[in-house]
């Protein structure tokens, strides 16, 4: 059988819950719906509102299909009181972001340690 | 010698998504063959990805039946490219800007605000089916006599 793709990896550190993309392109339609699946499963499965960091630290080339995921992901997680971080970005993929200016939209980190010190800040 | 003239092609594929991964391979290669950066690569390849998403999803409504055109000339400094779906095409003036106010929340319109950025040009025929974009390499290719002249 072939593998499930795009893969994302799911760990647990403190408050929070960290998804990290396990692939380096994120790009066809039905890998970013299989995607939307898998991290909305994660954010349903937890009791209460989710602290779930995005991990991109593989991620190499997205389209904006994805951005339109991460905007789907963030309402669902505050519509259960949840917060979300991204991290890990690399720096042609945040120029997206900041052509974007989802910058402004989304609290972006530099590793999953300090969006996991944040995280703990708030609670 | 290899020539390194400009070289154009053309090809005509189905309104499938993955459609897009044999022409980004055809293409990228070209751009790596004429010695374009890493991040003029990058550039071409997502604005390939957007326009070609915006063609079979927007122009052919994903019917499978309807075929993209991509016209492509890969230079020593300059890459241009046309898609053509087969939809009734749409005004880019009409394209609200997905940066301001609740756009920014909004899950789609960013295709060809990215465009616009990572490509020099972006130009729209009258119909607005067809999308003609072209970049020129960021470090041009400079002859020696050239190189000589800059220094």
């Amino acid at each position: 059988m072939a593998a499930i793709k795009p893969r994302i990896g799911v760990e647990y550190a403190g408050n929070a819950t960290i998804v990290t993309f396990t692939d380096e392109k994120i790009l066809e339609e039905k890998d970013i719906k299989a995607l939307q699946e898998s991290i909305m499963y994660v954010i349903e499965s937890a009791s209460g509102g989710i602290n779930l960091i995005l991990d991109f630290g593989n991620v190499r080339f997205l389209s904006s299909a994805v951005l339109g995921l991460l905007i789907r992901v963030s309402k669902r997680i505050y519509e259960h009181d949840g917060k979300l971080r991204l991290c890990n970005i690399n720096p042609k993929i945040y120029e997206i972001f900041k052509i974007t200016r989802l910058t402004k939209t989304f609290d972006i980190y530099k590793d999953v340690e300090s969006a996991a010190k944040d995280l703990s800040k708030s609670n | 010698m290899t020539s390194k003239a400009p070289n154009s092609y053309s090809m005509v594929v189905e309104s499938r998504p993955s459609a897009i991964v044999g022409v980004c391979e055809k293409i990228l290669s070209k751009l790596e063959g004429n010695s374009f950066s890493k991040d003029d690569i990058f550039a071409v390849h997502l604005a390939l990805e957007e326009a070609f998403l915006n063609a079979i999803q927007h122009g052919n409504k994903m019917n499978p039946a309807k075929k993209v055109k991509i016209d492509y000339s890969v230079g020593l400094d300059r890459i241009e490219i046309s898609m053509t779906d087969e939809g009734n095409g749409f005004d880019p003036e009409s394209v609200a800007d997905p940066r301001s106010g609740e756009n920014l929340y909004k899950p789609e319109g960013r295709g060809l605000l990215l465009m616009n950025s990572y490509m020099d040009v972006v130009q729209f025929n009258e119909r607005g089916n067809s999308v003609y974009m072209s970049r020129c390499k960021e470090k041009p290719y400079l002859t020696e006599s050239q190189s000589q002249t800059q220094v």
